[in-house]
C-alpha cells in the first residue's frame, strides 16, 4: 500500500494551512515594501519566460525518469 | 517518448505556478523550437497569450506542436524509423481575491496513438506582509493509449499530482522558492512497441527480443529548493537543488546554478549549467537471462542508470523600448541548451560481432533551441 509514502504531502498540506489561518497575525515584515525594488527586477523572477519554462520542463520530462517540482514555486514578493 | 509524454503534458497543465497578489502580466509570446540529438529532430511553434480583465480575472491559452522525426537507439535496433507530430492546447483562468488568487486549467493532447486530458486546481496566498507565497495545487490526468496498427488496442492511464509550494523573500536582495510534488499513475504505463533483449543462444547475435511489461501503479515524491540573489550590481545568480524518488526504486538528483545579466543597449545574457542523475528502475535490466525472467521487465534508457549535464547560453534583446502602439515592451530571445547523456547500464546495440552484454555503453548529445519573441501589452 503506498498511501504512507504521500502522508508528508497531506501533513505539509496541513502545515500550510495553518500557517495562511494564522497569516492574519501580525507580523512586522523585516523587508519592507520599500526595500523590494532588488527584487522586483524581471532578472529575480524564477519563471521570467514561461513559454520557455514549460518547453524546457518537457525537453528534461521526456528524457529522465524523474518528474515534479520543476516549476517555479511562486515568486509573489509583493513588489508590484 | 510515450511514457513520458503525459506526464509531460500534466507538468504543462500546472507549470503556471500560482503566484498570490499580483495577476500574471498581459503578455503574447511565440516560440519555435528545435531538438536534435540521438537520431531524433524534434521541432514546431508555442505561442502562449494571456490577458487580465476587470482587474480580477486572468485568461490564458496556449497552442503547442511537436513535429518528431525518430531513428533513435530504440527504432534503430528494434523498429523503423517514423515521424509523428502531436498537438497540445492548454487554456486557464485565474481570479484573484485580495490576497487570494485561484487558477484552474485545461489541457488537452492529441497524436496519432495517444490522448491526454488533464484538469488542474490550485490556489495561492500572500501572507506575512507579503513575504511569503503559499500555493496548493492537484491536478487530475486520463490518458488513451493506442498501437499503430492495431485498432483493437486501448489502454488507459490515470494520473494525479498533488502539490504544494513556498516562495519566502528571506533579505531585499534573497528569494527561496520550495516546491513538493507527489504524483500518483494508475494504468498501463509502459510504452507499447518498447521491448526487452533476453539471452538466446539459438540466434546468431545471442539475444532476442519481446514485449516490456511494466506495473500499473506509480508513486513518485520530488522536493525543490531554488535561491535567487540579487548581486552588489544589477546582476542574479541562482542556484537549484531537487531530490526525487519513486516506487520503482528511481532515485535522482538534480543541481543547477545560473546567472543572469543585463548589459548596455537592450541586451541581457544568461548562462546556466545543470546536472542529473539518477538510478535504475529495480525492473530495468539491459539483457535480462532468459525470455519472462520476471514479472515486471524494462528496457526504457529512461528508466537506466545515467547522468546527463546541460550548459546553457542565452540572450535576450529589447525591441520595443518605451513602448509603440498598444505594445509596452517587446524582447527577441535565443536559447541554446547543449546536453550530454551517459549511460551505465544501457548498451549500444548498434555495435555488433561480440558477445551479447559487452557492447559499449551507449551515450549522446544533443542540441536544442528557442527562438522566441514577446510582447507586453
Amino acid at each position: 500500500m503506498t498511501a504512507p509514502r504521500y502522508l508528508w504531502l497531506v501533513r505539509a498540506a496541513v502545515f500550510a494551512a495553518a500557517v495562511v489561518a494564522v497569516s492574519g497575525c501580525a507580523i512586522e515584515p523585516w523587508v519592507k515594501p520599500y526595500e523590494r525594488d532588488h527584487l522586483a527586477d524581471p532578472i529575480m523572477t524564477f519563471d521570467r519566460d514561461p513559454v520557455s519554462s514549460s518547453y524546457t520542463g518537457h525537453v528534461y520530462e521526456a528524457r529522465e525518469g524523474a518528474r515534479g517540482a520543476t516549476g517555479a514555486a511562486g515568486g509573489g514578493c509583493g513588489c508590484n | 517518448m510515450k511514457r513520458s509524454l503525459a506526464i509531460v503534458v500534466l507538468s504543462l497543465g500546472i507549470a503556471r505556478a500560482a503566484v498570490a497578489g499580483v495577476l500574471p502580466e498581459d503578455r503574447a509570446d511565440v516560440l519555435l523550437h528545435s531538438y536534435d540529438g540521438g537520431g531524433v529532430t524534434i521541432q514546431g511553434p508555442s505561442l502562449l497569450v494571456r490577458k487580465q480583465f476587470a482587474q480580477k480575472f486572468s485568461v490564458s491559452a496556449n497552442h503547442y506542436i511537436d513535429r518528431v522525426s525518430s531513428a533513435s537507439i530504440d527504432v534503430v535496433t528494434t523498429a523503423s524509423p517514423y515521424n509523428e507530430e502531436r498537438t497540445q492546447q492548454s487554456v486557464g483562468f485565474d481570479y484573484l481575491h485580495d490576497r487570494w488568487m485561484m487558477n484552474v486549467g485545461f489541457t488537452n493532447s492529441e497524436e496519432n496513438d495517444y490522448t491526454a486530458e488533464t484538469f488542474s486546481f490550485g490556489v495561492s496566498q500572500d501572507i506575512f506582509g507579503d513575504l511569503t507565497t503559499v500555493s496548493l495545487g492537484y491536478s487530475l490526468g486520463n490518458d488513451v493509449v493506442g498501437r499503430r496498427g492495431d485498432a483493437t488496442f486501448r489502454e488507459d492511464v490515470e494520473r494525479q499530482h498533488y502539490r504544494l509550494g513556498l516562495s519566502q523573500i528571506l533579505t531585499k536582495n534573497l528569494l527561496l522558492g520550495l516546491s513538493f510534488e507527489s504524483i500518483t499513475d494508475e494504468g498501463f504505463l509502459n510504452n507499447p512497441y518498447r521491448q526487452v533483449r533476453y539471452v538466446d543462444t539459438t540466434t546468431p547475435q545471442g539475444y532476442s527480443y519481446e514485449r516490456e511489461v511494466y506495473p500499473r501503479t506509480r508513486t513518485s515524491d520530488a522536493g525543490a529548493l531554488r535561491l535567487r540573489y540579487y548581486m552588489p550590481y544589477r546582476a542574479a545568480v541562482h542556484a537549484e537543488y531537487r531530490k526525487y524518488s519513486d516506487t520503482w526504486a528511481i532515485n535522482a538528483d538534480t543541481f543547477e546554478i545560473g546567472y543572469t545579466h543585463p548589459i548596455d543597449a537592450g541586451w541581457t545574457i544568461e548562462g546556466k549549467f545543470r546536472s542529473y542523475s539518477q538510478t535504475k528502475a529495480d525492473f530495468y535490466d539491459d539483457l535480462f537471462p532468459r525470455s519472462r525472467f520476471q514479472n515486471f521487465m524494462a528496457r526504457d534508457k529512461e528508466l537506466s542508470t545515467f547522468s546527463s549535464q546541460t550548459i546553457r547560453l542565452g540572450a535576450s534583446y529589447d525591441i520595443v523600448r518605451g513602448g509603440w502602439k498598444f505594445i509596452e515592451r517587446g524582447t527577441l530571445n535565443v536559447i541554446v541548451d547543449h546536453m550530454m547523456f551517459d549511460y551505465e547500464d544501457f548498451r549500444d546495440l548498434r555495435v555488433t560481432g561480440g558477445v551479447a552484454g559487452s557492447e559499449p555503453f551507449y551515450s549522446f548529445d544533443a542540441n536544442v533551441i528557442q527562438l522566441f519573441a514577446s510582447f507586453w501589452f
